[in-house]
């Protein structure tokens, strides 16, 4: 990781986690569709959503912003996973009871008080991801905790709720959503913000992540685990990240994010220093569009070509700061621009830190000085192209974003992105989104579900360690890992059923083989469970080698519909009986009969390496090397024959 | 005593506590579990010792008190106005039309109450027609309430309030009336209307309503209201129609005739549909275009104002069933209805041992109407011999109305006239578009998966 080293204590980091899990259940929490994703057939439909008044009486200005704007949304509805629950066509039928009992199940597990009546929630959320423009969801726990490594980590609230619209496409004002992932199970668990560290942010999600899967009763895969990250430090304010689907990312997150709230105070300090305050900036627009009409900028040039205009906006004694870098790649311009592609919907904005530059020159630059009376020594500017209401939307917007940064961090909610750096999504939103859905009685939470739940509730870690060690006799080392993985619901099914083979080669399977081809850049994920029982099933049988795994599940990642057969059939990998490989063996032997003749023994690992390249995966490696000795010691034992011709 | 929802003893320990709903307030439990959150009444459920608080993060749980809790009012907590409309835009654009909205409830004209989440019907004409701004592209808008009930307490005396709402407006000179209706009765208060200015309408009567409520993001309501106003300001056009979504997606509605309208499902969007007609227009709310799909309709401004107004409310309309109908028939002449009409089966029969019945009811000056409960098709009595023995009895067979079209048409007929004759000539005249002579082969919808 670059940059400084920073001392999180001191800086008074906070972190809280919310994860979101799919709940491996067969339907979807408030119908009776399969909880699957789905590329089949499906129908489109267009919808327009509105902004309604929340229960407090505002609007979300985002949603209003997006009804300006157009915005429209074109369902996919597959047939096969979604109805007219899903398209917003008909009313919710009841809450699924099975998923109810996993939630209360891991809120057992943690420790929390489960109410004893469920109410189910509609919050709003109007980007689309909703048909009905909120998502259900209820409460179904408080308090508890886990511990991680020694630590006792608080956990405030855990949830019950349908998962939001998968989203495939968008293109100007249309976003395309398909509706096969609106309504699986969600299980959201939200710790306490004592998260102290990044490192110590993953570990929680981690150990959250492998509590879930404890349950035997989670979907795996990408997107099937999700982590929102609230981030603080002192004097900073709370963020809310959303949407860090790696765990390995979220270090780097929060330490971007610390690192970004740092700088933002940093700016805050500068601007007292120049003695500034937010009166100074001033929403004075000055039109640039004839001054820059020659310019052989493309941003402007293109605004200029679809009938817009040039707006320039001088910011005094602020130069430098706009270029100033607050996280990788990110300086204060551009947390700006964002503001302003939010809330103007303009394309972005052109601040004087950046020029010359995208295609700007040094004399514009100067005329642009001249036109704003600013100061190329000590004062800063923003200029926008785009239709003259938006420009000036798009200076308003950028005004309000600068004169926050006086009180140095606004509450925001922001996405996570690849690189771990984070972008503006929004304001965030307050409690009151909510309010109660009454298409769906109050679900009673009954004696017959916590015993349901006790049976379901995961094992705490030492008792499934000590089964993992003592009864199949796995090393500590390899149990903890068997424990961690992913797969683990599906490692404990094959050790179970596949007692013939050693528990421990079946662990290796996945902890060393599988995890060894994700370090590869192999795409396990894709490899289905089946194709694994089946390989196991192969080596049980001796079909194949426990050596040609890896070959097998790489070719499996490649071709997941294909089966373990057909792989080990197209991939030559069936198990040579003895007397095949004597033959193998011999075949290279006489073709290196020189090499042979000369060095006896010694051209063992020649031959080795040669007899290996057709039988690895085959059989048993010592198996080989005993055979290719023994061959080599007949081959270069001077026959009677031989001599008789040599003479 | 029940308290806001609330059985003993929470109701007395509520009471003690002096805690409101809207009051912030502790649970504390014996073993020291503490829990705060603002008292909501409780819905459902009351012999359940559970109290419903809405907690700081915004969600509603219940929790059981067993006995040992303490209960404690904290403090109260001041709530915004919920439900209000949403300015939309900045400016208003206003057309040059004016319009008339005549609000008579339903989901349309609903709000939540977001403390316990159920739609009432009080969302004023005014806000609504507030909160759907574009409705003023086409017209300027002038609002009135009539009913605020909802759609299953639609009542016969209401549609004459109706007529009389509608006449008024287009004598005061307005360019069209729109109507906003729950949906599960619209199309009877179509037909009622239909009725009512058949021999004389100048203007476009638009009505609509939703099935989702506004205060949905994703409510159906804005569309159609602004479906409705183009339909209602603009249409060439005077018609009383019912304009809806035309399928689920909200690209355009259609403008069905009130006489030919029907809702054929529970809850999709595009419940209404034309039976045994095509609507009269695709009407698109965002480009503010009509297309019309009928070439014969009655034209804007052609016929000056012609009221007949009032409506029989003893008419029954039933359905025959393998049961014993014939009681239901003998209990409606018992009971003195004035009319009856009945669903028959496929071509419009009731099984033989009801004929006597029947004729037993026209006797007695009861006239009884077959329609069929094929919903699409037409009745015809000629075919089968249970049919002509109806036929002798004195059943009028309503060619291809709809039965709920044919009960409303009976309602009317009977408050102009109880002579059998005149009652037989006018049920089979037609005199909305609710009969017509020829049914093309397309005039039924097929199932999508028959396509293929």
């Amino acid at each position: 990781m670059s940059g400084p080293e920073i001392d999180y204590e001191s800086v008074g980091l906070k972190v809280g986690l919310e994860i979101h899990q799919q709940l491996d259940v067969e339907h979807k929490l408030f119908c009776k569709c399969p909880a699957i994703l789905d590329e089949g057939e499906s129908v489109s439909i267009t919808r327009y959503l509105r902004p309604t008044r929340s229960e407090l009486g505002d609007v979300d200005p985002a949603a209003l912003f997006e009804w300006r704007r157009g915005r429209f949304y074109d369902y996919q509805s597959p047939l096969k996973s979604s109805c007219l629950v899903e398209v917003d066509e008909e009313p919710p039928h009841s809450i699924n009871y099975d998923a109810l009992t996993v939630a209360v199940a891991v809120a057992m597990a943690l420790n929390s008080q489960v109410f004893d009546e469920i109410h189910v929630m509609r919050k709003v959320v109007i980007d689309g991801s909703n048909t009905s423009g909120f998502q259900r969801t209820a409460l179904i726990a408080v308090g508890g905790w886990l511990e991680v490594d020694g630590k006792k980590i608080p956990v405030e609230t855990i949830c019950l709720e349908e998962d939001a619209a998968r989203k495939v496409g968008e293109e100007g004002a249309r976003v395309v959503y398909r509706l096969d992932r609106l309504g699986i199970p969600l299980i959201e668990i939200a710790t306490a913000p004592v998260i102290g560290s990044p490192d110590e942010a993953r570990d929680v999600a981690l150990a959250i992540g492998r509590l879930l899967r404890l349950t035997g009763r989670v979907k795996r895969g990408l997107g099937t685990i999700r982590q929102d990250l609230n981030v603080s430090i002192r004097g900073g304010a709370k963020t809310e990240i959303k949407g860090v689907q790696r765990l390995e990312l979220i270090p780097k997150v929060v330490r971007y994010e610390v690192l970004r709230q740092l700088n933002l105070l940093r700016i805050k300090d500068e601007l007292k220093l120049r003695g500034l305050s937010g009166e100074d900036v001033i929403l004075d627009p000055v039109e640039l569009t004839e001054l820059l009409r020659g310019s052989k900028s493309r941003v402007l040039r293109r605004a200029l070509e679809s009938g817009g205009v040039i707006l320039g906006l001088k910011l005094p004694k602020m130069k430098g700061l706009l270029g100033f870098e607050i996280a990788p790649g990110k300086r204060f311009g551009s947390e700006i621009a964002d503001y302003v592609r939010f809330w103007a919907g303009a394309g972005g904005l052109i601040h004087s830190d950046e020029l010359p530059g995208y295609g700007i020159s040094f004399e514009e630059l100067q005329a642009i000085y001249e036109a704003l009376r600013a100061d190329p020594e000590r004062d800063a500017f923003i200029i926008v192209a785009d239709e003259k209401h938006r420009a000036l939307k798009a200076l308003a917007s950028a005004v309000e974003r600068i004169k926050t940064a006086f009180n140095g961090v606004p509450e925001e909610t922001r996405a996570a992105n690849e690189d771990g750096t984070t972008r503006y999504l929004r304001p965030r939103p307050g409690a009151a989104r909510m309010y109660p859905e009454t298409d769906i009685p109050p679900v009673r939470i009954t004696e017959d579900m916590l015993r349901e739940a006790e049976k379901i509730k995961p094992e705490p870690l030492n008792v499934k360690l000590e089964k993992l060690t003592a009864k199949h006799g796995l090393s500590r080392e390899l149990a903890l890992e068997v424990i961690s993985d992913p797969r683990l619901d599906l490692i404990e099914k094959l050790i179970e059923k596949h007692t013939r083979i050693p528990a421990s080669i079946i662990a290796s399977l996945f902890i060393v083989t599988l995890r060894g081809l994700k370090g590869k850049g192999v795409d396990i994920e894709v490899i289905p469970d089946e194709r694994i029982e089946e390989l196991v099933e192969a080596i049980e049988r001796r079909v194949v080698a426990k050596e040609a795994a890896e070959t097998i599940l790489e070719e499996a990642a490649k071709n997941p519909e294909k089966n373990i057969d057909s792989i080990i059939e197209t991939l030559g990998l069936k198990t040579v009986t003895e007397e095949e490989a004597i033959k193998i063996i011999d075949e290279i032997i006489k073709a290196n009969i020189e090499e042979v003749k000369a060095k006896g023994q010694k051209a063992m690992g020649l031959i080795m390496g040669r007899v290996m390249e057709k039988l690895r995966g085959r059989m048993d490696g010592r198996k080989v090397s005993e055979l290719v000795k023994k061959r080599l010691e007949h081959y270069s034992r001077p026959s009677p024959e031989k001599q008789q011709h040599l003479i | 005593m029940e308290y806001h929802g609330y059985g003993e003893p929470l109701a007395s320990m509520l009471r003690e506590a002096g805690a409101e709903p809207g009051d912030l307030i502790r649970i504390i439990r014996g073993d020291g579990f503490t829990i705060e959150g603002v008292l909501m009444p409780r819905y459902s459920g009351r012999e359940e010792p559970i109290i419903v608080l809405k907690l700081r993060n915004g969600y509603n749980v219940g929790v059981r008190i067993k006995g040992g809790e303490t209960i404690e009012k904290v403090g109260r907590v001041e709530r915004g106005e919920p439900g209000a409309p949403v300015p939309l835009v900045e400016e208003l654009e206003v057309g040059d039309r004016r319009i008339l909205i005549l609000g008579c409830g339903g989901t349309v004209a609903s709000r939540v109450d977001y403390e316990t989440g159920a739609v009432k019907p009080y969302l004023s004409p005014e806000e609504l027609a507030l909160s759907v701004p574009e409705m003023f592209k086409y017209a300027s808008i002038d609002v009135e309430q009539l009913f605020a009930i909802l759609s299953e307490d639609m009542k016969p005396w209401m549609w004459r309030e109706i007529v009389e709402g509608v006449a008024k407006a287009i004598y005061r000179g307005y360019d069209g009336v729109l109507i906003t209706h729950g949906t599960d009765t619209m199309s009877y208060t179509a037909a009622a209307l239909s009725f009512a200015f058949h021999r004389g309408l100048p203007v476009p009567i638009a009505m609509t309503g939703s099935q989702r409520s506004s205060d949905r993001p994703s409510s159906d309501a804005a569309f159609n209201l602004v479906s409705a106003t183009l339909v209602a300001s603009r249409a060439p056009f005077a018609e009383v129609t019912v304009v809806m979504h035309s399928e689920t997606g909200d690209t355009y509605a259609l403008a069905h005739r009130g006489v030919r309208v029907r809702k054929m499902h529970s809850s999709r969007r595009d419940a209404f549909q034309s039976v045994n007609a095509r609507p009269l227009a695709r009407v698109w709310p965002r480009e503010g275009r009509i297309e019309l799909l009928e070439e014969r309709f009655r034209v804007r401004g052609s016929e000056p104002l012609h009221v007949d107004n009032g409506f029989d409310e003893k008419v029954a309309l039933i359905k025959h069933f393998p049961g014993p109908i014939s009681e239901v028939i003998d209990t409606l002449v018992d009971r003195g209805f004035h009319g009856i009409v009945v669903e028959g089966t496929g071509f419009g029969h009731v099984s033989s041992d009801a004929i006597e019945s029947i004729r037993r009811a026209v006797e007695s000056g009861i006239p009884v109407v077959a329609a069929t409960q094929t919903v699409f098709g037409r009745v015809n009595l000629n075919v089968y011999s249970t049919g002509r023995k109806m036929l002798e009895a004195g059943v009028i067979p309503v060619e291809d109305m709809l039965a709920e079209v044919a009960y409303v048409k009976l309602s009317w007929t009977l408050a102009r006239t109880r002579d059998m004759g005149e009652v037989r000539s006018l049920m089979l005249a037609n005199l909305a578009g609710e009969i017509s002579d020829r049914h093309d082969v397309k005039l039924y919808p097929r199932w999508d998966y028959e396509r293929a």
